[in-house]
């Protein structure tokens, strides 16, 4: 889970400046700094396991493919970091269903976010867009949780950038709730009612090392 | 001073303000940040849409009592790729030359409300001074024969693009070692990054007192061009900056060349020593004096590609300075 997916506002406890990240590693824009945040109170609890995070993914990807009937035009952009490994897994779900190669890519919207001055500066994240391009293709845009929506509001412009798009659909692993702008998710992991004093952990095999899994830390015990 | 990229945490400067004074104040990983960034900035330079939004609303003046052709249009674009607003000043034609101090010019052009001053001056810790007097992000585009803190990043990641890490590599930093802005923050930039530096001048311009820099920093100093180009990953020549000297330094330019000049011969045999070796050279050229025209334009060359690099090192430094909370009013 980026910061940004927890700190709108005063999330960032007690209204005092965000944690610094540890000397000598500016760029850990992510996962470190969310665990280092979580509030105390009630342990991390598993929303989703390992297997329900893969039976999700595989969901999603069918879905995409009946919903666009099939792969033809299809360019899958995670948003980094975690969701360019689950806009892998996700095409190579595809792949495997639908027989041909699907492009997939990584679209970092550091540049683009509307919350830069609030935060401490985070160094931009690799964009690779596929040679295909995505002028007149479908783009899925891929990222793990949904929260804000002020991460895809900055995706949105990031491909504006880039070309036109016949059309922008989004999938995530996770739609927490709350959000502060009229976005939505087309393709759903799991929908997981939240209070914003609640953190989401998203874990994955490739990036953090250990098997998948989904969490919810801090807020109040239920 | 303190130039802090990237750690809010970092001491500040008299206004809480981080600069980019001298390569001195960055560290490994500092370095390693602004490189790496100005690697995704130089993607976004191929596309056919070259703007971010990032810096909309910035103001950055670029203040140059200096003549400078690239480093300013440098600073400029990067500053308009980032959609800040440039404004440029030079020394000419602006109050200076009515009498106005320094201090007069920069606190002006700082009460408008600018974010950023780029400035190059012709005395050494120019920028640092200005540092202490405004209230907005310096960044030093060459003070004197101080530093060139964005031309040693930019010439750092021009380099690795070529050869890959630095870390062991061996770079010659050859001529006007006296007058040059450029070899200290290169010394200081590459050292970090862990590459092996040889400076090689004449003795009239080796600077004084650099024996001991040498000795205790680990880097060597040689008054013979052809027994270190053999060994050498990448040369990089330095221009003969006529404009600074009163005469003196070498009897003829012809015999500067002659002894120092990355002329034809000296260029196979590096080829022939080290076929992926890279020649650099800051700019302007002098070509026929400090560099040959097979030297600079062939395609051990990477002359062009620093100047591409150029834009794309300053949006990142320009993004590690403006983008982060510590910039909000």
């Amino acid at each position: 889970m980026r910061p940004d997916s927890g700190v709108p506002d005063g999330a960032s406890s007690g209204g005092g400046p965000l944690p610094t990240s540890p000397t000598g590693a500016p760029t850990s824009t992510d996962g470190p700094a969310s665990a280092s945040t979580v509030p105390a109170g009630a342990p991390a609890r598993a929303v989703m396991s390992s297997a329900d995070v893969s039976r999700a993914l595989r969901r999603i990807a069918h879905e995409i493919l009946e919903r666009n009937k099939g792969a033809d035009d299809l360019v899958v952009l995670g948003i980094p970091t975690r969701g360019v490994a689950l806009a892998k897994r996700l095409v190579a779900v595809m792949e495997e269903v639908e027989g041909r190669p699907v492009p997939v890519g990584a679209l970092d919207v550091t540049m683009h976010r509307d919350d830069l001055r609030r935060q401490p500066t985070r160094s931009p994240m690799h964009t690779d867009i596929p040679a295909t391009g995505i002028d007149e293709r479908v783009v899925v845009l891929v990222d793990d949780v949904l929260y804000s929506g002020r991460t895809v509001r900055a995706a949105l412009d990031a491909l504006s950038d880039l070309g036109r798009p016949r059309a922008v659909r989004l999938a995530v692993l996770v739609d927490r709730g709350h959000r502060d702008l009229p976005i939505r998710a087309d393709h759903v992991g799991k929908n997981l009612p939240t209070s914003s004093s609640e953190r989401v952990q998203v874990r994955l095999e490739e990036h953090d090392g250990v098997a998948d899994e989904v969490r919810i830390a801090g807020g109040e015990p239920r | 001073m303190t130039t802090t990229l990237d750690t809010a945490a970092a001491a500040s400067t008299r206004s809480g303000r981080r600069h980019l004074l001298s390569v001195a104040d960055l560290d490994h990983a500092q370095i390693r940040t602004i490189l790496d960034t100005a690697a995704e900035m130089h993607g976004v330079q191929q596309r056919e849409v070259k703007k971010l939004p990032t810096l909309r609303g910035r103001t950055v003046v670029n203040l140059f009592f200096e003549d400078s052709t690239r480093t300013r249009s440098s600073f400029e674009l990067a500053g308009k790729w980032l959609s800040a607003d440039v404004i440029n000043i030079s020394g000419k034609g602006s109050s200076t030359s009515k009498g106005e101090s320094l201090r007069d010019t920069v606190l002006t052009v700082a009460a408008m409300g600018v974010d950023a001053l780029v400035i190059r001056h012709s005395a050494s810790g120019a920028a640092h001074q200005v540092s202490q007097w405004v209230d907005a992000h310096v960044i030093n585009a060459g003070d004197g024969t101080h530093e060139h803190p964005t031309q040693a990043l930019l010439d750092a990641y021009t380099m690795e693009r070529r050869l890959g890490s630095l870390e062991g590599r061996h770079v010659a930093i050859v001529g006007d070692l006296t007058h040059s802005r450029v070899v200290r923050s290169n010394l200081l930039c590459l050292r970090t990054l862990g590459a092996r530096v040889t400076l090689v001048a004449p003795p009239t311009l080796m600077p004084a007192g650099i024996g001991s820099w040498a000795a205790a920093d680990g880097f060597e100093l040689s008054n013979d061009l052809d027994a270190v180009l053999p060994t050498a990953d990448a040369v990089m020549m330095l221009r003969v900056q006529r404009e600074r000297m009163s005469g003196g330094f070498f009897p003829t330019a012809r015999e500067y060349t002659v002894g120092y000049g990355l002329t034809r011969d000296r260029l196979n045999a590096l080829m022939a020593a080290n076929p992926d070796a890279v020649i650099c050279h800051p700019g302007p050229m002098n070509r026929g004096l400090e560099i040959a025209a097979d030297a600079a334009d062939g395609a051990q060359s990477l002359i062009l590609d620093q100047v591409s690099a150029g834009v794309a090192v300053r949006m990142s430094v320009l993004y590690h300075l403006l983008a982060g909370e510590e910039g909000q009013q």
